[in-house]
């Protein structure tokens, strides 16, 4: 008998609506993330992507007239349920954002704070150098710990937030366009550094950048908004089909550039 | 490296090449080696495997349009992704001329072979030799030896040659045996076309490694020249 592996889901959407005030931005989003791939959601500005993105994480907290109905699951619990705590849920899921934005202090304490205010016990200097490897940083660094983030390249900033993301261990990385503000070598160096990270992690990125998901993602979620202006998933497929078989003609359009 | 991820799915796609060349190679030689001991199990089998050969040329097509579609190759990149998907379909055919010639001799049934073969298994290991050379040379980028290689066409043509008059003289002999000499000729004929799709993808090699789109000139020319006179 063959082996057939179920896949895990690392996070798992049902029936969500995500509101600002009364409108529904995003409506009626059923996905199932698999665990340790790397999610894409593409599709126009306008649409919702980061809307959604920033759901996983209750990062639209922060938005006072923004509220979810429906569910966002991580291991089969409710994120927006009672009793959770969204810090703790942004400690499990991380988040990496369009610009890097590093703390105005060492490449050592953008790492080292986090971990020490999330009661990290263990020897601080293994972490920051495990962290540093792992965001494909630490050859670059590692003779300048104690100077300042800042006088390093945007490309080296962006793995160094991804190296602080790390430090605090979590499930899931978001990624809000991480390339955007970098040069196609950086660019580059960033998609390389996922097919790393996904041994480890789950990763979620938004893109505008449409190579870049189909460079970088296993699966990819297209976004559309409808008649009503709300955003929804309107087809969810391996990366590969969306871009050579979609089977949604909004797809086609899109991925094609023919979309007006 | 930076695309290292790029690069390996590359290698894979190269790999798959040579495996389903290997497989194309196999199909050559068996189908010969079937006609000459007369064994139409081995030659129902070859026919069989031309599945196998067409359903790895898809899988590989496959894989490439979505290399070409997701990984947005450039330069070289581009050129080798674009001319494997030639190289395939030139292989495929080269399944289909093996295929051709198992069904010859099925369709020979009880006949006799006209005269033993010896020219023809010639031809047909000439031909996977050059066939097994040239995917290394693809492998390798070895412009020299993809130059090299079709020159080495002269060699099949002139057994093929050898073979079409000889046959043309026992056809004067004796028409009863037409049917016979023309299974003969026909399996002649797929054998010398296997070194020409050789030749195709010798240039496709050099395209490759140098961009530049090169026609080898290789006799046949001179062999049709040589009939009309």
């Amino acid at each position: 008998m063959q082996n057939i592996q179920t896949p895990e889901y690392a996070i798992e959407t049902k029936n969500l609506f995500i509101f600002y005030g009364s409108f529904p931005a995003v409506s009626e989003v059923n996905v199932k993330i698999e665990k340790q791939k790397i999610t894409a959601i593409i599709g126009p500005s306008g649409c919702g992507k980061s809307t959604l993105l920033r759901a996983f994480n209750r990062m639209n907290d922060f938005v006072p007239t923004s509220y979810v109905t429906g569910e966002v699951l991580l291991q089969g619990q409710n994120l927006y349920g009672k009793n959770i705590d969204p810090v703790e849920v942004r400690r499990k899921i991380g988040m990496v954002f369009q610009k890097p934005n590093p703390f105005p202090k060492s490449i050592y304490e953008n790492i080292s704070w986090g971990a020490k205010i999330n009661g990290y016990k263990g020897n601080m200097d293994e972490l920051v150098e495990q962290s540093l490897r792992s965001a494909a940083l630490w050859d670059e660094v590692k003779d300048k710990l104690h100077e300042s983030a800042y006088a390093l390249s945007g490309g080296q900033q962006q793995r160094l937030c991804i190296a602080r993301t790390i430090a605090i261990q979590p499930e899931i990385i978001l990624m809000d366009e991480p390339a955007s503000a970098l040069d196609p070598i950086s660019t580059l160096r960033i998609e390389e550094l996922m097919q790393e990270l996904k041994k480890n992690y789950t990763i979620i990125i938004v893109t505008h950048n449409m190579q870049q998901a189909a460079r970088a993602s296993d699966y990819t979620a297209m976004m559309m908004i409808d008649d009503k202006r709300s955003g929804g998933v309107i087809e969810f497929d391996e990366t590969k089909k969306i871009f050579t078989r979609p089977k949604d003609k909004r797809t086609e359009d899109y991925v094609t550039g023919r979309f007006g | 490296m930076i695309r290292k991820t790029f690069e390996s799915e590359i290698q894979q796609v190269k790999d798959e090449v040579l495996l389903l060349g290997s497989m194309v190679e196999h199909a050559i030689i068996g189908s010969v080696e079937a006609m000459k001991k007369r064994d139409i199990k081995a030659s129902e089998k070859i026919i069989a495997e031309d599945k196998e050969i067409n359903k790895k040329r898809f899988a590989i097509e496959n894989q490439l349009m979505i290399l070409i579609a997701t990984q947005q190759p450039m330069a070289h990149d581009l050129r080798l992704l674009a001319s494997s998907m030639e190289i395939i379909s030139e292989l495929e055919r080269m399944g289909d001329y093996a295929k051709g010639i198992a069904n010859i001799n099925v369709r020979m049934g009880e006949e006799t072979l006209l005269k033993p073969l010896i020219d023809i298994p010639r031809m047909a290991q000439k031909g996977a030799d050059m066939l097994h050379r040239a995917l290394t040379a693809f492998v390798n980028e070895d412009v020299e030896a993809a130059k090299a290689i079709p020159v080495e066409d002269d060699e099949v043509d002139a057994l093929y040659n050898q073979i079409y008059h000889e046959l043309m003289l026992i056809i004067i002999q004796d028409p009863r045996s037409i049917e016979r000499a023309n299974w003969l000729l026909w399996v002649g004929h797929n054998l010398e076309r296997v070194a020409d799709r050789v030749t195709n993808i010798c240039e496709r090699t050099i395209f490759i490694a140098t961009g530049e789109f090169s026609e080898i000139k290789t006799s046949d020319d001179e062999f049709w020249k040589g009939q009309n006179k």
